[in-house]
C-alpha cells in the first residue's frame, strides 16, 4: 500500500448508534440538560450570594477599612467609637477617614403602609465615601432634613419607588414618625440578607435611628494618599491601635464577608451540596441510559469481538457516546440556565451572571460524569462472550 | 454425491503446503470440578486449503462448540488445533483476537449491526483491515452486487428480508477476502429457495477467492455443494465413508 493513497475513514460508530435511537438519544441529552441547569442555577445562586454580599464592600471609596473587631459581616455588626477612626488618621500616609453608621431601620411602604426592614447607611455628605454614581450624584441633596436615597435593585415589597421617582412624583415616608422625602436613586444588589438599602446622611441617620449613638459606628473607610504603602500603613496602624478594632484592605473585608457567608451560614454549603446532587442526578441518568446501550447491543459487540475487534475498540465506542451525550446535553442545558437566570435576575434583583469560568467548570463536570458513568456501564462490555452468538 | 475431492483448487494462499485447519486429539469440557462435563472426545480433522466441507450430525452432538473452537472464539483446552498454521492452545487474548480476522463468520441469526446500513454493515469487516478507501468502496459494492443486493446497500437490516439480511451476512464475511469462512446453519432461518441461493453465493464467491468452507448444517438440500461431509454423533467424530448414506 503507498502512502499517497488515503486510509478508509473509520466509521464513527459511536454516533451512529446513538443516532439510531431518536428516543433514547432525546432522553439522554434532555437528562443531561437537566442536571448542567442545576448544576448551573446552584453556582448561579452561590456567585449572585456572594457578588451581591460584598457590592457595598467593594463601592467604600478608600484602600483601608476599619470595623469592630468583634464585626463578622453586614449582618452580624458591633459598634466602635470614631475617636480610632482619627487616631488612624494620625498616621503617615492616610489622607482622610469617613465613618459609616449602618443599621436596619423600619420602612413603611408607602403604597400599602407595610413595614419592611430597610438597610440604612449612614454617610458624611460632604465626602465621597461610596462609589456608587447615585450616590455620588446625589449626595449633596443629604444636607437637607429628612432625606435619603432609596435602592434601584430593591424588591418590590418596599413599593414601586423607581419607577414612581422616575416618574417625577415626589416620594414621602414615614420613618420613625418622620416624614422622610427620596432625593435620588442609586443601584445596590439585594443579598440573602439585606433586601433593600437607604443611603442617608450621617445626621438624618441619627434621626431615623434614635436609638443609635452619634459618634458610636460600624465601619470606617480610610482613604490612603497616592504614594502610600498599604502594607506599612497597615502595621502602623495595627501597632497604634488597640484591639477592639481591627483594619484591612478593602479586599480583605469582601473576602471576610464571603468568607462568613460560606463557613458560618448554611447557605453555601447548601449550594455546594445542590451542585453535587446534580451531578450524581446527572450520572445516574447517563449510566442508566449507557447501560441500557450496552445491554441491547450486547449481541452486536459480540459479534463484533467474533470478528476480530479487540475490547478497546469497544471500550472506546462506549466512552465516545458518553462524551457525546455530554457535548450535547451541555449546550441545551447552558441555553436553558442562561434564561433561567434572566428570569431570576428580573424576579429576585440577584446579580445572577454567567461567566466563562463557570461553563468551563461545568462542561468539565459534565464530561467527568458522563465518562465516570461510561466507565461503570462497560463493566457489562465483559459479558459481550463471542462464543455465545453461534 | 460429494464432489471429487481431488478437483483443483485454484486458492491463491501462498502457502498451499499448510492445511487451512488441523486439528488432532482435540477434547472439550464444559463446566468444572465435578460438574465438569466432557463434550468433544479426540478430535482429529484437517481441512485444506480451498476444501468446501459441511459438517452435519444431531443437536448437541457438539458442532457448534468444534466451530467456536476453530473460530478462536473458545479457548482451546487440551489437544491441538492450528488456523492457517498457527496454533491456538495456549494462544493468549491477542493472538485469539488477531486470528479471529483471518475468518469470516456467518452466524445462524444474521447478527448484523442493526444500526447500521448494508454497506456499513459490510465496511465494519474492513475497520479492522489496512485498506484504501477508494479499494474499501469498490470492495464493498462488488461484494454487495455479487450477492444481488447492490440497490439495498443504504437500507437498515430491519428492512431487509430474512435472505437479504443473511446475504448481507454473507457480504460481510467475504468482503474482508477470508481465508476461512465458518457458517453455523445459514439457511435455518430461511426457506429452501432462498436458503439454497445463500449457499450458492457463498460458494461460489468462496471459490473464487480461493477459500476454505466449513458449513454446520441439518439442510439435506444443500449436502451437494460440498466437497467432503463429516459426521458428528455424541461429541466424536465418524469417519465413515457413507457418511452421505447416513445423513440421507
Amino acid at each position: 500500500m503507498t502512502k499517497i493513497t488515503p486510509k478508509k475513514k473509520p466509521l464513527f460508530l459511536s454516533w451512529l448508534q446513538l443516532r439510531k435511537e431518536r428516543a433514547r438519544l432525546i432522553v439522554a441529552i434532555a437528562g443531561i440538560s437537566f442536571a448542567d441547569v442545576l448544576m448551573f442555577l446552584q453556582m448561579g445562586f452561590r456567585g449572585a450570594l456572594f457578588s451581591s454580599a460584598v457590592e457595598f464592600h467593594h463601592s467604600l471609596n478608600g484602600e483601608i477599612v476599619m470595623t469592630s473587631s468583634r464585626t463578622r459581616s453586614l449582618i452580624s455588626l458591633d459598634r466602635f467609637t470614631e475617636r480610632r477612626l482619627y487616631q488612624a488618621a494620625g498616621v503617615t500616609g492616610v489622607a482622610s477617614v469617613s465613618p459609616i453608621y449602618l443599621n436596619a431601620i423600619q420602612w413603611r411602604n408607602p403604597e400599602n403602609k407595610e413595614i419592611w426592614d430597610i438597610y440604612a447607611i449612614g454617610i458624611n455628605p460632604e465626602h465621597q465615601v461610596l462609589n456608587i454614581p447615585g450616590v455620588e450624584a446625589n449626595r449633596q441633596k443629604l444636607r437637607q432634613p429628612d432625606t435619603a436615597l432609596f435602592n434601584l435593585g430593591s424588591r418590590k415589597e418596599f413599593g414601586a419607588i423607581a419607577q414612581r421617582f422616575d416618574a417625577g412624583e415626589a416620594i414621602t415616608t414615614e420613618i420613625n414618625e418622620r416624614q422622610v422625602q427620596i432625593q435620588g436613586l442609586f443601584k445596590l444588589s439585594p443579598t440573602f440578607g439585606i433586601n433593600a438599602y437607604l443611603v442617608t446622611s450621617d445626621i438624618n441617620f441619627l434621626r431615623m435611628a434614635p436609638f443609635r449613638q452619634g459618634g458610636l459606628v460600624d465601619v470606617g473607610v480610610i482613604k490612603l494618599k497616592p504614594d502610600a504603602d498599604v502594607q506599612a500603613v497597615l502595621a502602623e496602624m495595627r501597632s497604634r491601635l488597640p484591639n477592639d478594632v481591627k483594619v484591612m484592605t478593602r479586599d480583605d473585608y469582601a473576602k471576610a464577608e464571603v468568607a462568613f457567608w460560606s463557613a458560618s451560614t448554611p447557605v453555601g454549603y447548601t449550594f455546594d451540596l445542590g451542585v453535587v446532587i446534580a451531578f450524581i442526578v446527572g450520572s445516574v441518568i447517563v449510566y442508566q441510559i449507557l447501560y441500557s446501550d450496552v445491554t441491547d447491543h450486547l449481541p452486536e459487540y459480540a459479534t463484533l469481538k467474533a470478528m476480530g475487534f479487540r475490547d478497546r475498540y469497544l471500550l472506546i465506542v462506549v466512552f465516545q457516546e458518553s462524551l457525546i451525550l455530554a457535548a450535547f446535553g451541555f449546550i441545551p442545558g447552558t441555553l436553558i440556565a442562561l434564561g433561567i437566570y434572566q428570569i431570576t435576575n428580573l424576579a429576585t434583583m440577584l446579580p445572577m451572571a454567567m461567566d466563562l469560568g463557570r461553563i468551563v467548570f461545568v462542561f468539565i463536570l459534565t464530561a467527568i460524569m458522563s465518562s465516570l458513568s461510561a466507565a461503570i456501564a462497560v463493566r457489562k462490555l465483559q459479558t459481550a462472550d463471542p462464543a455465545d452468538i453461534f | 454425491m460429494i464432489t471429487n475431492l481431488s478437483e483443483p483448487s485454484i486458492s491463491i494462499a501462498p502457502n498451499l503446503s499448510e492445511p487451512a485447519i488441523s486439528i488432532a486429539h482435540l477434547n472439550h469440557y464444559y463446566g468444572q470440578g465435578s460438574l465438569r462435563k466432557p463434550v468433544l472426545f479426540d478430535i482429529n480433522l484437517q481441512i485444506d486449503r480451498g476444501e468446501i466441507i459441511i459438517m452435519t450430525g444431531p443437536s448437541g452432538s457438539g458442532k457448534t462448540t468444534l466451530l467456536t473452537l476453530m473460530g478462536s472464539l473458545r479457548s482451546i483446552q487440551e489437544g491441538s488445533l492450528s488456523i492457517l498454521g498457527q496454533e491456538l492452545l495456549h494462544a493468549s487474548k491477542e493472538q485469539m483476537t488477531l486470528a479471529r480476522r483471518d475468518i469470516g463468520y456467518i452466524f445462524q441469526a444474521h447478527n448484523l449491526l442493526n444500526f447500521l446500513t448494508a454497506y456499513q454493515n459490510i465496511e465494519m469487516a474492513l475497520e479492522i483491515q489496512e485498506v484504501t478507501a477508494i479499494a474499501a468502496d469498490t470492495r464493498i459494492r462488488s461484494v454487495l452486487s455479487a450477492v444481488g443486493l447492490e440497490h439495498r446497500m443504504d437500507y437498515y437490516p430491519s428492512d431487509l428480508s430474512g435472505g437479504q439480511k443473511q446475504r448481507v451476512a454473507i457480504a460481510r464475511a467475504l468482503v474482508s477476502q477470508p481465508k476461512i469462512i465458518l457458517a453455523d446453519e445459514p439457511t435455518a432461518a430461511l426457506d429452501k429457495k432462498s436458503g439454497r441461493d445463500v449457499v450458492e453465493i457463498m460458494e461460489k464467491l468462496a471459490r473464487e477467492q480461493g477459500c476454505t468452507i466449513l458449513l454446520v448444517t441439518h439442510d439435506n438440500r444443500i449436502l451437494d455443494l460440498a466437497d467432503r461431509i463429516i459426521y458428528m454423533e455424541d461429541g466424536y467424530l465418524v469417519n465413515r465413508s457413507d457418511v452421505a448414506a447416513i445423513v440421507q
